[in-house]
């Protein structure tokens, strides 16, 4: 259920997630985000240097990552624009992978088992 | 919905609600099924601290403690940023039944944003970064 429109409801985690995901699910976009993690801010121009992805194509990604919200455009030297990596999409993201890796199972499982093991004790003294 | 915010397991036990509940809020109990080592001081606002093989840890802080039917704690979520100030709520909750206890245990809060205030404060941070290696460059071109 979606929740009622208040004044501003702010972005809405799952889409946020949902953004991220799709921006992971391209190899051509990964490499970028992954060049800009490892590397730090960077033109369009330096991303062709380094991957070996034409500066059009490069460009249109940033385009889309730029209007998601995971990289920011900024002026760089001489009047180019720099992309930077934003990270707090990616941290939304993350949590919801926690909730899909956390594993009670195991856990309540092994509660189960020293709970058996306990009482076995008990009546065997 | 596609991802959960909240987790949760329903299990019978043969035990009860006394003998689950040590076995959930002691070190002894904690350290059999948990982590590996344990140590926890039960009171809300109590620190637990959990350990694995490996050198996993986890801070426990409770929350709740109602003996024998309701213990809580947060900790915070795996994998993110040690300085990120979200937590998931994690509540066991014990009700007697003919046979032993029935134990239900809630995690809530994957699906918190964090607030304004602290992306604000993350911007700052990533923005001051920037500017200390930028004075590190000034200073090294000034040497």
């Amino acid at each position: 259920m979606p929740p009622e429109q208040g004044p501003d409801p702010g972005p809405d985690p799952e889409s946020v997630a949902e953004q991220v995901f799709i921006a992971l699910a391209d190899p051509t976009r990964r490499s970028i985000l992954a060049a800009l993690a490892a590397g730090g801010p960077a033109t369009a121009t330096d991303l062709a240097d380094r991957l070996p992805i034409t500066r059009q194509a490069i460009a249109k990604h940033l385009t889309l990552l730029a209007d998601v919200g995971l990289v920011t455009a900024e002026p760089g030297e001489r009047r180019r624009v720099r992309f930077r990596l934003r990270s707090a999409p990616m941290q939304v993201a993350q949590q919801f992978l926690a909730a899909l890796a956390r594993d009670w199972d195991g856990p309540l499982d092994a509660l189960t088992g020293y709970l058996d093991r306990a009482a076995q004790r008990g009546e065997g003294r | 919905m596609g991802f959960p915010d909240r987790i949760e397991r329903t299990l019978d036990v043969a035990h009860p609600p006394r003998v689950v509940w040590a076995a959930i809020t002691t070190a002894e109990g904690l350290a059999a099924w948990f982590g590996q080592e344990a140590e926890i001081d039960l009171r809300p606002g109590g620190v637990a601290r959990l350990a694995w093989d490996g050198g996993h840890v986890a801070e426990l802080r409770v929350e709740r403690v109602e003996e024998p039917s309701v213990f809580g704690f947060t900790w915070r979520v795996d994998a993110m940023p040690e300085d990120d100030p979200r937590r998931t709520y994690v509540e066991f909750t014990l009700e007697p039944t003919a046979t032993g206890t029935r134990l239900r245990v809630v995690e809530t809060g994957f699906a918190q944003l964090p607030d304004e205030g602290y992306r604000k404060g993350f911007e700052s941070h990533t923005e001051g970064w920037g500017r200390e290696l930028g004075e590190l460059v000034a200073y090294l071109d000034a040497a």
